[in-house]
């Protein structure tokens, strides 16, 4: 299926069935290699990945907190120029260590222009606590802190453009990719390395305990995300937007949204509400495309 | 010893079978499968391996590590992958 045999990442971490991103950290480390390091915010993927004193990894791995995972890395991409060493300097981190927690640092590391490649894993809430809203929680989603009711239907708030954010620091590659397109994010991996500087990918991490899913439609939700066009595939180079996966024809919100539990609750209204969103942020990107320089570098 | 927390052996969460949570296993159909691997791509406990079934390349589970989440099953392209109820 295209992917090097070679792992970095082992059998027995003690993720839930299902989960959305051990597929992601194999896909990520076999693009990127042996000469890697990896710095983890504090979330999900930390936890169920080093039960100390064991590790799934098979590479250089270090544990930061929320807050500093992209501070972290900018010191180990600092020590290895003083060292004149050169290896690939990569930060996993969830949406809570990413949009919300760990922004600030993150904003730093960006605008320091350390030559590190950040990739947030996108499960849409504090999946690790409890399932709480974070930033990038989308609108109408229900969480433990956005319950359903008669007067509040989820979430108010409809996610945060990250990408469109980091592209705004004059990052030279931010992207999108969803780990059912495995060759996608794998080819973005090995591009994103290939060019020196901050850069930035958000990829696609569906949570079967926060969205309500069965385990084994986790490739499915993926799928319909990229479809839908709640999810849109594409890549910010040098300010030049290109948008990699166009569907020929976007397939209803409606399917993506009624097979998560976390959306069970929406009405009509709710639902053509999203759908709008999504036709608008399409064109949106669309037009985007058409410029040189959809973001100023 | 070291001062700090420091792993020294590398990918060593497989002294732990995480086998034992399953409730459902995967059972590949020899006939059926075509060995493209695409179960071993999204496998997110990475224990799908390739091997040989008179002298035919195909895709196995090793059941030790399986949680029995099903995604296997779900992309095969051939359904040459059925969940069945695991007895253990």
């Amino acid at each position: 299926m295209g992917l090097p045999k070679e792992e970095f990442y082992v059998s027995g971490a003690r993720n839930c069935a299902g989960c959305g991103f051990p597929t992601i950290i194999r896909i990520v480390t076999k693009a990127a290699g042996k000469n890697t390091i990896i710095v983890n915010a504090t979330g999900c993927m930390e936890v169920v990945s080093t039960p100390y004193p064991q590790t799934a990894w098979k590479l250089p791995w270090v544990h930061a907190a929320f807050e500093n995972a992209a501070a972290v890395a900018s010191g180990v991409e600092a020590a290895l120029k003083k060292l004149k060493k050169d290896a690939n300097v990569i930060v996993f981190g969830g949406d809570g260590g990413t949009y919300d927690i760990g922004f600030q640092a993150l904003s730093g590391m960006m605008e320091r222009g350390h030559n590190v490649l950040y990739i947030c894993y996108d499960n849409e809430a504090y999946e690790n606590t409890g399932i709480q809203r974070s930033s990038s929680t989308p609108k109408f989603s229900w969480t433990t802190t956005t319950p359903i009711g008669k007067k509040i239907r989820g979430k108010r708030r409809w996610k945060k453009p990250i990408t469109e954010i980091m592209a705004a620091h004059g990052s030279p590659f931010v992207a999108t990719a969803s780990p059912h397109l495995h060759m996608d994010l794998f080819n973005k991996v090995k591009k994103a390395l290939s060019i020196k500087g901050p850069k930035f990918m958000k990829v696609l991490s569906p949570c079967v305990i926060g969205w309500k899913i069965p385990s084994n439609k986790t490739i499915e939700v993926e799928e319909l995300a990229v479809e839908s066009g709640v999810f849109p595939i594409y890549e910010i180079v040098n300010g030049k937007l290109t948008i990699n996966y166009k569907p020929k024809k976007l397939r209803p919100v409606k399917e993506y949204l009624m097979m998560q539990g976390r959306f069970k609750h929406l009405n009509e209204k709710e639902i053509r509400s999203i759908q709008e969103r999504v036709n608008k942020y399409w064109k949106y990107l669309l037009n985007l495309e058409k410029l040189d320089n959809a973001f100023f570098v | 010893m070291s001062k700090y927390p420091v792993i020294k052996k590398v990918g060593n969460t497989k002294e732990y079978k995480t086998g034992a949570w399953k409730t459902i296993k995967p059972v590949v159909i020899p006939e059926k499968c075509i060995g493209c691997g695409k179960c071993w791509v999204f496998c997110p406990e990475n224990c799908i391996y390739e091997t040989t079934k008179n002298g035919k390349k195909i895709f196995e589970a090793n059941l030790d590590y399986c949680k029995g989440c099903g995604i296997c099953a779900e992309v095969c392209p051939v359904k040459a992958i059925i969940m069945k109820e695991d007895e253990e």
